[in-house]
């Protein structure tokens, strides 16, 4: 992306778009100066730092108007020496779908016509587990768990090898260095073809404005992440990049009330989540798709 | 100065002559016209509504995520591949009407070509974000993604298909040689590009291991051979109409040929389709669901089940139509067998392939997806302004290849001809 042709390309891009916006001055004319920005505004990795600044304040004014909250939106970089990892322990899950919440506030999903989830929760008869199809998603009893089922949490595995990340015609989401699998969500074209390749369902797509009550929305936010976002793009689970990024475990992990869920540094040996790794026995989901899934499911033992 | 002048006013003749051309019709072709219009309108009426609230006004959702959309793409970059790879058995059994095949082929796979773009378009959930995958100017991921690819490829196929046309057309309108050593690399390399557009097409859904149903290598042949059941279907409706209301003389047993290699086609077709599925049914794993959904139904869902079976059953008895010779060499069971071919291959590769693709998803939900209204309305009005465009080239195009329509200095002749 960053490469020799930068430049070149950087002239081309702006002499076209200069020529189509010449040429469409009475249809720029009659959009406002913000679907103007939106329109011309470049891809989140090819921005300068002053850009980025920019792009910032006008955003946080931006929300300011439409949400009468003030928002502090962070472009923090990957850590050095981090790859992030997390551990599921299937034999205490129990399906409470705390975390599935804890999520959607956490990272500002739309609440209502069409809520989103970045967690799934599967229940599943005891004997499956390999095919999904068995698999029960909107289990609704009165009290969970239910004799004779477990409960397999899902969401965007992080993989080290992503589907969606190759698929993307526009390069609107890539891997960060420390892992995490990220969206421009304002550079995304809406293709959906990233969800077609995600053999997990770690992507959701905003089909309709996103409802948020204002009340209800985190106003710390990440770019990268949880900002509120628009519609017709594409938006998955970043692992918290909001808190993770600045020493906190990601919501979930926060939520679970019975300690399923463990996170940690790939690359620190001293870390649970590779302890875990050399001391339980850990599964990733669909490994043969050579995914390379940066989730660890275990049982206790 | 003189010079300028006289080819002011030749091109001022031509566009006026052109404007004449389309606008000056039967009634027949007026009524066809404003049909096709005010279906555009209401389509594009129902587009608005789509883009204002945004793709939540069609029936697609997370679990199907794409739909009658993408099924119209897949069916028309066939059809589109098809009309050009026609090009080759008309060079082998020497058809007379050639050129007038060269030229209606590519026009035809044009006007497909820009149809399966607009179907892509109306799909994007952003379309003010189209040009980020213009090449230079956006940021194509290529050659890493195969929708990059499939611009490429699409949009390379669109430019040959104008180019080599309208080339010939303006040789013809100047009664010159078309210069052949210019256009026929273009001609030769339309051939391979029709190939490679359905190919590209199949591998961008072939590549997704997340959806075993597509994850078949089997896939990309079996786009191109049922693309060249229905792309030869459409032209030989296309010929019948132009022989009737022009000048051109179309032999029937041009015609006769051509439902012949669709019953070659089409037997190909059925068998690399029953290898398909005798490989999920015999080795009966976990990824045979989406067969499963297709053919039978799953845990009480069978939306598609009665569809499938309807194009098994259209594909079937007009392989036999196109077999049997004295029925291929009638013209009423030739037709029911093209209209049985284009209904049936739709069914079969448009949402017949695309939504068990979705079904059950990869986390094994299963959810039933049947366009709704809109995405109806939207995918007609597509399908009318490729017809409509379709149409007009053709006004103008056939006067051009008749020699009818032509420079100023032989019009005298042209009308001498037709008043004597």
């Amino acid at each position: 992306m960053r490469d020799k042709n930068y430049t070149r390309r950087e002239f081309i891009r702006n002499l076209s778009l200069t020529a189509i916006a010449g040429m469409s001055i009475p249809l720029l004319s009659a959009c406002t100066k913000e679907e103007v920005e939106d329109f011309l505004q470049k891809h989140f990795l090819e921005m300068t730092e002053e850009e980025k600044k920019r792009l910032i304040a006008k955003l946080e004014e931006r929300y300011h108007q439409k949400y009468g909250r003030k928002f502090q939106i962070s472009t923090k970089e990957a850590q050095q020496d981090t790859l992030w990892g997390y551990g599921l322990e299937l034999s205490r899950c129990i399906g409470c779908r705390r975390c599935v919440y804890a999520c959607v506030k956490e990272n500002n999903q739309s609440r209502y016509k069409r809520q989103l989830h970045w967690i799934r929760v599967l229940q599943l008869k005891r004997g499956n587990l390999i095919n999904l199809e068995n698999s029960e998603h909107y289990y609704n009893p009165d009290t969970v768990p239910e004799k004779g089922y477990i409960y397999l949490p899902v969401q965007c595995q992080q993989c080290q090898n992503p589907p969606c990340v190759k698929v993307c015609p526009v390069h609107a989401t890539w891997q960060e260095p420390d892992g995490i699998v990220v969206v421009d969500y304002n550079w995304c074209v809406g293709c959906r073809y990233c969800i077609a390749a995600c053999p997990y369902k770690g992507r959701v797509f905003n089909w309709g404005e996103p409802n948020i009550p204002p009340e209800e929305l985190n106003t710390s936010v990440h770019y990268l992440g949880n900002r509120p976002r628009m519609k017709c793009a594409v938006e998955k689970c970043t692992f918290c990049i909001q808190r993770v990024r600045s020493g906190r475990y990601p919501a979930c992990v926060e939520a679970c009330p019975t300690g399923t869920r463990k996170f940690g540094n790939l690359l620190d040996p001293k870390s649970e989540i590779r302890y875990i790794i050399e001391n339980k026995r850990v599964f990733r989901l669909k490994e043969d798709l050579n995914t390379e899934s940066k989730f660890y499911y275990f049982f206790e033992g | 100065m003189e010079k300028l002048r006289e080819t002011l006013k030749e091109t001022w003749h031509f566009y006026m002559k052109t404007l004449n051309l389309v606008a000056k019709g039967s009634k027949a072709y007026y009524a066809w016209c404003l049909l096709l219009l005010a279906v555009i309108i209401v389509g594009f009426i129902y587009y608005l509504k789509q883009h204002d609230i945004g793709l939540f006004a069609t029936n697609m959702n997370d679990q199907v995520s794409w739909g009658l959309y993408i099924a119209n793409f897949t069916y028309l970059v066939g059809a589109a591949a098809a009309a050009v790879l026609l090009v080759i058995p008309s060079y082998i059994y020497h058809f007379k009407p050639i050129k007038e095949i060269v030229i209606l082929g590519e026009l035809f796979a044009a006007s497909s070509i820009i149809m399966a773009i607009l179907f892509v378009m109306v799909d994007l959930g952003r379309l003010d974000r189209f040009w980020h995958m213009i090449p230079f100017i956006g940021e194509m991921n290529f050659p890493e993604s195969l929708l990059a690819w499939d611009v490429l490829a699409l949009n390379g196929y669109f430019f040959l298909n104008i180019l080599i046309p309208v080339y010939l057309l303006v040789k013809y309108y100047y009664r010159k040689d078309p210069n052949w050593t210019f256009i026929l690399p273009f001609i030769l390399i339309s051939v391979p590009w029709a190939v490679g557009i359905h190919t590209v097409t199949a591998f961008l859904y072939n590549g997704l291991p997340a959806r075993p149903f597509w994850n078949a290598s089997i896939l990309a042949p079996r786009f191109l051979a049922s693309a060249f059941c229905s792309g030869p279907a459409i032209i030989i409706l296309i010929f019948q109409i132009i022989r009737k209301v022009s000048a051109i003389k179309l032999e029937d047993s041009a015609l006769f040929k051509i439902a012949e290699l669709i019953a070659y086609a089409m037997f190909l077709n059925l068998f690399l389709l029953g290898s398909e599925i005798y490989k999920e049914y015999y080795s009966h794993s976990v990824h045979m669901a989406a067969f499963e959904y297709l053919f039978e139904g799953l845990h009480g869902h069978n939306l598609l089940v009665p569809w499938i079976w309807a194009a098994m059953a259209m594909n079937v008895i007009a392989f036999f139509i196109f077999l049997v010779p004295t029925m291929r060499k009638r013209l009423t069971t030739l037709n029911l067998g093209c209209l049985l071919i284009i209904v049936g291959v739709w069914i079969e590769k448009g949402p017949g392939f695309v939504i068990p693709g979705f079904v059950p998803d990869p986390l094994g939900e299963i959810h039933e997806y049947i366009p709704n209204l809109l995405e109806l309305m939207v995918s007609f009005g597509i399908w009318a302004l490729g017809l409509l465009i379709f149409t007009l080239l053709m006004k103008v195009a056939i006067p051009i290849v008749t020699g009818e329509f032509t420079h100023t200095e032989y019009e005298k002749e042209v009308t001498a001809l037709k008043h004597g």
